[in-house]
């Protein structure tokens, strides 16, 4: 057995904070090699250092038994690996051929472009591989599971033989991940050496060879994929038991807090993102819309707030119609809003904490009036939020990009429910922070729900849903079409649901 | 027929515009009783103003499409004005658009230096070019020339008649003039056409004819070459090249650089042959309206083309028009555009885009039948005013480059 | 402590690197660097050139104050120009016409600057919210249209009444009346100073231009609009789903800024009376610059601005002294803004940097602390 990849010793120091802290890992050629962790345990610091994108600080690398040491990903590229990001690294104004060919272009004479050319070693690869796709098609036109065929191909054209697939499953639901695994097994028959990053235990057990665990930076374990259980695996990465489905009794009343009649959204094109759509929310309850992303759960979102336009139907908070209201007067009809991008949507990142906490509702108390703004008040409800949410900082100035990505959720958190609301819209609320926030703001929202919040949760975390939600209802191309129980669903129907699978055969693989 | 109109290759669809522009100039010239608006000169006016609002614009294009907005084009532009009469008096006026682009191109490459290393926003960098140019130009002026303001005289490089289109001389035998014999059938239409496309033929500036040449050559560049696939990358997603290896920050110098280079040229194109001389001032906005033009064109060398023959004919019709009948006559032009523009929009459903264009048809054609003449004001406005409704009705069906203005920091994703 | 050596290391050092560029400059064409600025400095030390120097850093400053609102916002009101010259001409026709109690008279004419004024970048802010029309752009050309075609047209229109001794002094807008004309305040510079000769009055607008800095503070940091305006031009997605009402910012925040742009005219409305044919230009983009140099703050804007002023009035003593060409002092202007705006962003990310390392050693200490 060969090792195609060795990583003796390697650390890596960013400004206050030790990313990998003298990791070792053995890779054999021509097996999956799964590496667990955490968010924030350096598996993706790892990955670029291996991929040449970053230059560790210490520690030696081994590829194919020779030592190398990678400047850019060029290095590592004519080392024969090559990398699939978690986060799309596609141009979607230039077309899947020009995207696939970028860095590696065959030129005729200097400078022009060997279109032919290209195409022709593009073709023989997707057939090799039986990856299909329309190699001239723009990759703004794509969806996410063929998006990621284009990644693959990407390193596929290069010669890759060592694949790197940085969380690939986090976009894919159920059936595309099954799709996904074929693909890896037909890789490994041809020869290929996969390493692969994944926290979702079950999919770590099905497809790989050996298992590396890191926590905080460092190696923890290494083994065979030979009788582990998910339960050893969660150990070792978290050093503790992993957040279980909520199974305490049920807090929702009679009263509706959110209703949503017959409402439809139109994009900038005239096409219907989002119709049809009932829903009632009663005080005390968690709605959780389960949907692959794109189908229309961000407009519906953004309907709700303020921010998009309704071209059909009526929302209303405990009966008061608000279709018309501005996203202010939403909000100081007590709607609460935790947005998926939290850097984009929910924060000022140059602006110091206390403004953060601020930010929606500056135009009440204790933060601010109409005409006024209450900086003392601001700043003591401020550091109310810090302690009651744990929000690790060293005070409430400093500016909030300072923060770690589940302090600053935690924040967002806070403020939000610290603001006396009767509707929270959350979507994706735990997305790519460490479990320890994460299990921090669960507590939270279940808290809230147990004094009376109607909430409506958007997740990709099907074992958030399911955790957190007392019904699940699944979008699927702008509308919703199934209700179920979380106790009685699994996530395999929940994903035939979310594809459009379970329709069409009539009901749950 | 919307489909056919839609795939025909670009060039095709910019001369069909450009024929339909002919027509209405033509249809408009014989209600209004003028002559102007299709006449040689006036062609000759609108590509000597197009020229480095074109030069300026193709520089937006290369810096744009690398991501990197460029408010500093006029800046640059100002440079190349002095550099390039400062070398066409010392040196000779080839020497002189070499110098002026040199000029141009240390405007862009401090614009990268503060936008690509420094991180600096990219329209503040701009302005401070903006700023920093004229006077940079002025103190250099006031020591070597003893005015801050004025040059003395400069020399441009030749023209150029195209044979047998225009009468060119081939090694000294004179070929035959066809556009001119066309135009003197005085056809209707045809003779006009032949009188525009003389304008653009006989006489023509050097520099214009690599203007020209410009629209084919970075087509080619920016679509077909590896180098243009790459300066791509860095204006729609440059962590993507990044990550396949691609060294975006030296593409992203390049691009603005170049930039700065082809609005250098265009400013020396002014001081050289448009004015003669170096004229603080002389400038005109012209790098602003080559923004517009860029804009216009949706970022793609023909249709930066197309804005910026736009904009020069407004300019220089309104030069010749010394008795204002020509401005006269635009209005009808601007009514019939207008009503064209609201029934596109018509078509698109576009209700308040329709109803704006109505309103405006009808106001330039009641103007026009009420008024003989039109105030100076509006004649000097003109070519402003048409920047701003080609912009209302056009900006937002465009698309620019996804990461344009963004700041990048290598290794971040 | 650390935070204030970065932040005033930043102008300071561009202040040195401005030195270093223009005493090349000067050298290059053979004047003595050491003579010019110490004769530059010597005639800005007479109060009666300070006291020029403060008239110059008036509007400079007031224009600063209305680019900054803009600038706020990361909306680049590049107008200011255009807008002020409107308002500057449409108060003294104004002016003119009537005849008030001094008190309201000037207050006529100076409300009627602002709203001109505020109109004009109003229009560019409309085009911007309906049409998606970058303001850059559409304020350059409104800027290129007041000063190209409108301002000339008016003027014509608007030419007072010529009298029997046709004379350059006699063109412009109808004078105003003495009780249009705001009073000068070198009574109350005289409190502090010796006499000032030579003629020279301290502007009344000098103190107008301390309200608005102090305004401008105010309405920024302690009002709901301020924050409004502020979080929208931090991350305008983030203000919307904050409750923000986008467009009507924009619109707002526009018109704010031409309202201030309008008093930028009113230094020169006060001392001549009218709107002659050739009024100051280049105050807008000079404002521009005094803005960007003082990063938007109000206390770093009015540095900004009596430094710009300071070389603008005391270099042109070099016309008579002969130690070196006026222009170096636009070229200290120009290379102070380029390389002051540089190192605002390196000091910036000096400072996000120390920020992010704090806050990680405090999460690592705790870290360490909870057993793992």
């Amino acid at each position: 057995m060969t090792v195609a990849i060795e990583l003796r010793g390697i650390t890596k120091r960013f400004p206050g904070v030790v990313a990998n802290d003298d990791v070792n890992l053995t890779v054999e050629k021509g097996e999956i090699h799964a590496i667990c962790g955490e968010n924030g345990a350096g598996k993706s610091t790892l990955m670029k250092i291996l991929y040449g994108m970053q230059p560790a600080d210490e520690g030696t690398m081994k590829v194919n038994g020779e030592v190398v040491e990678f400047t850019s990903p060029n290095d590592a590229i004519d080392c024969g690996i090559g990398m699939v990001h978690q986060h799309f690294m596609l141009a979607d104004q230039l077309t899947v051929l020009e995207n696939v060919i970028l860095g590696a272009e065959p030129t005729v004479g200097g400078g022009r472009i060997n279109f032919h050319q290209a195409e022709a070693h593009l073709s023989k690869v997707t057939e090799d591989y039986g990856l299909t796709i329309d190699i001239n098609q723009m990759v703004e036109s794509l969806e996410v599971g063929e998006r990621q065929r284009v990644e693959i191909i990407k390193v596929l054209y290069r010669g890759a033989e060592i694949l790197i697939l940085d969380e690939p499953t986090a976009v894919l639901v159920p059936q595309e991940v099954e799709a996904l695994f074929d693909n890896m097994r037909e890789l490994k028959a041809s020869g290929a050496t996969i390493l692969f990053i994944d926290h979702k235990l079950d999919e770590v057990l099905e497809i790989s060879d050996s298992i590396t665990v890191l926590r905080h930076g460092r190696t923890v374990a290494t083994m065979k994929n030979d009788g582990v259980t998910a339960h050893d695996l969660a150990e070792l990465m978290v050093g503790s038991e992993l957040p279980t489905p909520d199974t305490s009794e049920s807090t929702v009343t009679d009263e509706v807090a959110l209703e949503l009649r017959d409402l439809a959204v139109r994009n900038e094109d005239g096409r219907q993102v989002v119709h049809d759509i009932n829903l009632r929310i009663h005080r005390g309850e968690i709605v959780g819309i389960a949907g692959v992303e794109g189908n229309g759960q961000g407009e519906l979102v953004d309907a709700i707030i303020g921010t998009a336009d309704i071209s059909n139907g009526s929302i209303a908070f405990h009966g008061r119609d608000v279709t018309n209201d501005s996203v202010r007067k939403r909000r100081e009809a007590g709607l609460a809003y935790v947005p998926e991008d939290r850097h984009q949507e929910g924060l000022l990142l140059s602006s110091p904490l206390w403004e953060n906490a601020a930010l929606g509702h500056q135009t009440q108390a204790p933060y601010g009036s109409t005409w006024w703004l209450d900086r003392g008040g601001a700043r003591e409800q401020t550091e109310r939020i810090r302690k009651q949410f744990d929000v690790r900082t060293p005070s409430i100035e400093v500016s909030a990009h300072a923060l770690s990505g589940g302090n600053q959720q935690k924040l967002i958190i806070g403020r939000e429910l610290t603001s006396d609301p009767d509707v929270l819209v959350a979507a994706h609320p735990t997305r790519g922070i460490d479990v320890g926030a994460q299990a921090a703001v669960w507590d939270d929202i279940r808290a809230a729900r147990r004094n009376g919040l109607a909430t409506l949760l958007i997740s990709a975390d099907l074992d958030e849903l399911i955790g957190l939600s007392d019904t699940i209802v699944v979008m699927l191309r702008g509308e919703f079409v199934a209700t179920l129980s979380p106790d009685e669903v699994t996530p395999r129907d929940l994903g035939a649901y979310m594809t459009g699978a379970a329709l069409q055969n009539g009901g749950a693989a | 027929m919307i489909s056919t109109l839609t795939r025909m290759p670009a060039w095709a669809r910019w001369a069909l515009y450009a024929a339909l522009g002919v027509f209405l100039l033509t249809l408009v010239q014989t209600i209004s009783d003028t002559e102007r608006l299709t006449q040689v000169a006036t062609a000759r006016e609108m590509l000597r103003f197009a020229v480095p609002i074109f030069l300026a614009g193709l520089g937006g294009l290369f810096s744009e499409r690398a991501g990197v907005v460029n408010i500093g084009l006029e800046g640059m532009l100002i440079l190349g004005m002095w550099f390039g009469a400062w070398g066409s008096i010392n040196y000779g006026a080839w020497w002189g658009l070499a110098i002026g682009i040199g000029g141009g191109m240390i405007g862009g490459l401090l614009h990268a230096i503060a936008t690509v290393t420094f991180q600096v926003d990219h329209i503040i960098s701009g302005v401070a070019i903006n700023i920093l140019a004229p006077a940079i130009t002025r103190y250099l002026s006031e020591e070597i020339w003893e005015s801050p303001t004025t040059s003395p005289r400069t020399s441009a490089v030749g023209d150029w008649d195209v044979p047998f289109l225009a009468g060119g001389t081939i090694f000294g035998w004179e070929s035959p003039d066809w556009l001119l014999t066309i135009s003197q059938w005085e056809i209707w239409y045809l003779s006009d056409v032949a009188q525009l496309s003389r304008g653009l033929l006989r006489g023509t500036s050097w520099v214009a004819i690599i203007a020209l040449a410009l629209v084919p050559i970075t087509a080619f560049v920016i679509w077909r070459t590896r180098f243009g696939l790459r300066l791509r990358i860095c204006g729609e997603k440059p962590s993507a090249g990044e990550a396949q290896g691609i060294n975006i920050i030296r593409y992203k110098y390049i691009a603005v650089i170049m930039s700065g280079g082809l609005a250098g040229l265009g400013g020396a194109f002014i001081s050289t042959e448009l004015s003669g001389l170096f004229q603080g001032g002389n400038s005109a906005g012209r790098g602003f309206i080559g923004l517009a033009a860029l804009i216009f064109g949706n970022w793609r060398p023909g249709g930066v083309l197309l804005g910026a023959l736009l904009f020069g004919y407004v300019f220089g019709l309104d030069l010749r028009d010394l008795d204002g009948t020509a401005s006269h006559a635009m209005l009808l032009v601007n009514a019939i555009a207008f009503t064209a523009v609201g029934i596109w929009a018509f078509t698109r459903k576009n209700r308040t885009d329709t109803i704006l264009a109505a309103v405006l048809g009808f106001g330039a054609l009641f103007w026009w039948i009420v008024a003989d003449t039109v105030p100076s004001w509006w004649s000097n406005t003109l070519p402003y005013v048409v920047v701003l409704l080609v912009l209302v009705f056009f900006a937002q069906r465009l698309r620019m480059p996804v990461s344009l203005g963004q700041p990048y920091r290598k290794g971040e994703t | 402590m650390r935070k204030i050596s970065i932040s005033l290391a930043a102008p300071v050092g561009a202040f040195l690197l401005t030195l270093v560029v223009s005493t090349i400059a000067l050298m290059a064409f053979g004047s003595s660097p050491t003579e010019a600025y110490a004769d530059m400095l010597s005639h800005a030390s007479k109060l009666e050139t300070q006291v020029d120097i403060l008239n110059r850093a008036t509007p400079f400053y007031l224009s600063a104050v209305a680019a900054a609102i803009g600038f706020r916002m990361n909306l680049f009101n590049i107008g200011v120009e255009g807008q002020y010259l409107m308002g500057f001409l449409f108060a003294a026709q104004v002016g003119g016409l009537v005849s008030l109690p001094q008190a309201l008279h000037i207050l006529v004419i100076m409300l009627t600057a602002m709203m001109v004024s505020s109109l004009y970048a109003g229009l560019a802010g409309i085009l911007k919210t309906t049409r998606g029309v970058n303001e850059v752009i559409s304020t350059i050309m409104l800027n290129a249209i007041a000063i190209g075609g409108l301002i000339a047209w008016l003027q014509q229109k608007w030419q007072g009444d010529l009298g029997e001794n046709f004379s350059s002094t006699s063109l412009g807008t109808k004078p105003i009346d003495e009780s249009g004309l705001l009073p000068t305040i070198n009574g109350l510079l005289e409190l502090v100073t010796r006499e000032v000769g030579q003629g020279k009055e301290l502007t009344g607008m000098f103190l107008v231009a301390i309200l608005v800095g102090i305004a401008y503070y105010v309405l920024l940091n302690r009002t709901r609009f301020g924050f409004d305006l502020r979080a929208s031009g931090i991350n305008p997605f983030a203000a919307r789903a904050g409750g923000v009402p986008p467009k009507r910012m924009v619109l707002a925040a526009m018109m704010l800024s031409g309202a201030v742009a309008g008093l930028i005219g009113m230094t020169e409305l006060a001392d001549t009376g009218k709107f002659p044919p050739d009024p100051i230009q280049g105050l807008g983009f000079q404002g521009i610059a005094v803005a960007l140099l003082g990063r938007n703050n109000p206390g770093g804007m009015a540095f900004a601005a009596l430094l710009f002023a300071f070389l603008d009035v005391s270099s042109g003593v070099l016309d008579s002294t002969g130690a070196a060409s006026r222009e170096i002092a636009v070229i200290m202007q120009g290379i102070v803004l380029l390389t002051a705006v540089v190192a605002y962003g390196v000091a910036n990310r000096f400072r996000e940097r120390d920020e992010a390392r704090e806050a990680a050693e405090v999460l690592a200490a705790e870290r360490e602390v909870v057993p793992a």
